[in-house]
């Protein structure tokens, strides 16, 4: 039974890595992805913080998922999200000033991050408390994963360095434009072709993370609304 | 004042473009692009709940956090206010215009948790914090001005997407890595507007 209880909690933690990854393979979370992944440190702080969120919240959501009315899960899971943001907010503030201040406004704006919100309406609202702490764990090591490797990419081509260490300096000019936006969105949308063409998939994913935002029953309205009309 | 009121105006549309420089609003901008009349609604609705959002965060803040030293509560605060207007705004519209309802109404409950709408509130009060001459109404105008600038790249971005559906696409690059990189060329061009404000305004 143990052994059992062992391997599917495995489960829950390896699906977040690789098969369910939510940057590359679910499309969730792309706002920070792009905005922080100018250098390999900034995507290593992102990822801890987010995770950290995503542990307490999945945990607290829940301990309470037997209490939140139905009708007003999502603001309710939205104050217990920002009370958490609020409290790593605080944390890194005192501990790591100079992350909190490379990732600026971003750090606060977790708080409407899809991955934490999608977890909890997918997972912990439906699952115990250890499953859904070690689904936020799997998640969020995903989510640092993914943008460490676009965090490095991004530095090596752009910057010639990387977590702050020269490299290529002196051998080749750094190519500028990878660490502007335009270089965050080409390396994004090579990085989910490549992921969809090793996992098999005919056809990468069609939009952002619909799947998973607990939103997207009104997005799907939106959506024919748009067809009705056009 | 007028001409500072114009610059702050011109540089959130083209500089400092939510979308494509500050990557804020980009499921919105990647999930809802497809055709323009969505993107037109979409982004009437989101300038709409920006200026009515820093409208009110802006006195919440100045007015209530900082005299009494609450200024860590600014995120839960302000997701909790935003929330709640856009479900008023939704509610009154739906009960005394149902016209504008129509048009604008399926897209405010996508709005809430927009990243777009709660940096907007949250970058006009840092600007505020650096500049003095910074006021309210230079917030309002900022945040009207990034709603614009927001329907500017999603209509722009509309353009290309509907170029996209008749070429001939690798199989691995369909669907979302097309659009990304789509994307990023649409940024380049609005690269070549730094220093345009800078320059126009002295």
């Amino acid at each position: 039974m143990a052994e059992k209880k062992k391997v599917s909690l495995w489960k829950e933690f390896s699906k977040g890595i690789i098969k369910e990854n939510p940057v590359l393979c679910l499309v969730l979370g792309t706002c920070p992805t792009l905005a922080v992944t100018t250098q390999a440190s900034n995507a290593i702080g992102m990822g801890i913080a987010a995770t950290l969120v995503l542990i307490c919240s999945n945990a607290a959501i829940s301990l309470l998922r037997n209490i939140i009315p139905d009708k007003v899960r999502i603001p309710a899971y939205i104050t217990i999200i920002a009370g958490f943001v609020t409290m790593v907010q605080m944390l890194v503030k005192a501990y790591a000033p100079s992350i909190d201040e490379s990732l600026g406004i971003y750090l606060p704006l977790i708080v409407v991050n899809c991955i934490i919100l999608g977890r909890a309406e997918m997972f912990a609202s439906k699952n115990r408390v250890i499953p859904s702490m070690v689904d936020g764990l799997g998640m969020g090591v995903g989510f640092t994963a993914a943008m460490l490797l676009m965090g490095s990419i991004r530095e090596i081509l752009g910057a010639g360095t990387w977590f702050g260490i020269p490299l290529t300096s002196g051998v080749v000019d750094p190519i500028l434009i990878f660490i502007l936006p335009p270089g965050g969105f080409f390396v994004f949308g090579m990085l989910v072709a490549l992921s969809s063409k090793l996992s098999g998939k005919k056809k990468a994913a069609e939009d952002v993370g619909c799947a998973g935002c607990p939103l997207s029953e009104n997005c799907s309205k939106v959506k024919k609304e748009g067809e009705c009309n056009g | 004042m007028v001409k500072q009121l114009v610059a702050v105006f011109l540089a959130a549309i083209l500089t400092e473009n939510y979308v494509l420089s500050k990557f804020l609003g980009i499921c919105p901008f990647l999930g809802v692009s497809k055709k323009v009349n969505t993107a037109l609604g979409m982004s009437a609705a989101v300038t709409f709940v920006m200026v009515l959002s820093t409208a009110v965060t802006y006195p919440i803040y100045e007015n209530i956090l900082v005299p009494f030293g609450l200024e860590y509560l600014q995120t839960i605060v302000f997701i909790l206010v935003i929330a709640g207007l856009v479900q008023l705004v939704e509610i009154i519209l739906k009960k005394y215009m149902p016209p504008l309802y129509n048009s604008l109404g399926i897209y405010l409950p996508l709005i809430t948790t927009n990243c777009a709408v709660l940096g907007v509130t949250m970058l006009v009060l840092e600007k505020a914090a650096a500049d003095p001459s910074y006021t309210y109404v230079t917030a309002l105008v900022n945040s009207f001005g990034a709603g614009i600038g927001f329907l500017v790249a999603m209509v722009v971005f509309a353009g290309v997407r509907g170029r996209l559906e008749t070429a001939d696409i690798p199989n691995s690059l369909k669907g979302l890595p097309i659009t990304l990189v789509s994307a990023s060329l649409v940024s380049v061009s609005f690269l070549g507007f730094a220093g345009l404000v800078e320059g126009m305004m002295g």
